[in-house]
């Protein structure tokens, strides 16, 4: 059988790929937002391994949680990147300095 | 090796290197399309683990629904790429080196010494007439049904938010009002006059 060790692996390595694709498409906003997904997806895959290995059906309702909040984020994150894009005709992160943070 | 570890080495070869195809593609529609195949490899993963419900879920939801959302504002967006792709690979090497450093430590916590087999056993697999679904649900409406309805709660304030932020008046296009419509009365629109009846012949004249 597959060791629980190996799921957990596999979810550390999406995990860490997400934070360097963060790293590298620092300027599109949109990747950003795919690089958050993939994150939220290594982590429900540590849920349900832990799920499964520990016979208990709450790490299950916890990943039906985590993908209503990551849809009304994706949803809410669109919206704002649409409206951003229709006033400044850019996406890039570099020059949404506006509010200068 | 068994069926179970084909298929789980299988799927899971498979999703590191569509997660890789994400972060690196040039064009974010492939960005897009390759996150499509990590969720369809990580619901094949999440069937292994008997979350049936979960597996089908992500498939529909995520992939029928989010991804496609993704599409459609990368579509509509006319994004200058070259741009996007200046200074890219001077944060390259950083990104990489956090992520191997990221990956060395959480193998060092995760590894098989403290999670193998010796300290989870495999558990046994529920037979044909389990069904993860109705587990699934017994569990949500009962011990977590507040915050089944919270949830509920969080998606409608996201249809409001969504709505309101991309809704806007231009000010040449034309739409209805339909208060104006439902108040306008008979005397506004209809001019009844009085005139002398016309015949035939005098039209003639």
């Amino acid at each position: 059988m597959i060791p629980l060790s190996s799921y957990l692996i596999l979810g550390a390595i999406l995990f860490a790929i997400s934070i360097a694709g963060i790293f590298i498409n620092r300027k599109n906003v949109i990747v950003l937002l795919m690089c958050i997904e993939l994150m939220l997806l290594a982590v429900n895959i540590n849920f349900i391994a832990f799920s499964h290995f520990l016979g208990d059906t709450a790490g299950q309702v916890f990943v039906f949680f985590i993908l209503t909040v990551a849809a009304a984020e994706a949803a809410i994150g669109l919206a704002i990147l649409v409206v951003v894009f229709r006033n400044r005709q850019t996406i890039n992160v570099s020059e949404l300095n506006t509010m200068k943070g | 090796m068994t069926f179970f570890e084909v298929v789980f080495y299988a799927f899971s070869t498979l999703m590191v290197v569509a997660a890789l195809g994400v972060v690196s593609a040039r064009n974010p529609v492939h960005s897009v399309l390759f996150l499509v195949l990590t969720f369809f490899a990580g619901s094949a993963i999440w069937l292994l683990l008997e979350a049936e419900f979960l597996a089908i879920t992500l498939v529909l939801v995520y992939v029928g629904a989010v991804m496609v959302l993704f599409l459609f504002v990368v579509m509509m967006l006319d994004i200058n790429i070259t741009r996007m792709r200046e200074g890219l690979m001077r944060y390259a090497p950083f990104g990489i080196a956090i992520a191997i450093l990221l990956i060395v430590q959480m193998i060092m916590v995760v590894g098989p010494e403290n999670f193998g087999l010796q300290a989870f056993a495999a558990p046994e697999l529920h037979g044909a007439d389990y069904s993860n679904t109705k587990e699934l649900g017994r569990v949500l409406y009962t011990d977590y049904v507040y915050a089944f309805e919270l949830a509920s709660v969080i998606l409608l304030v996201a249809i409001v938010a969504a709505i309101t932020l991309t809704m806007r008046r231009r000010p040449n296009t034309r739409h209805q009002i339909p208060g104006e419509q439902m108040k306008v009365m008979k005397q506004d629109r209809l001019r009844i006059v009085n005139m002398k009846s016309e015949t035939i012949d005098s039209e003639d004249k």
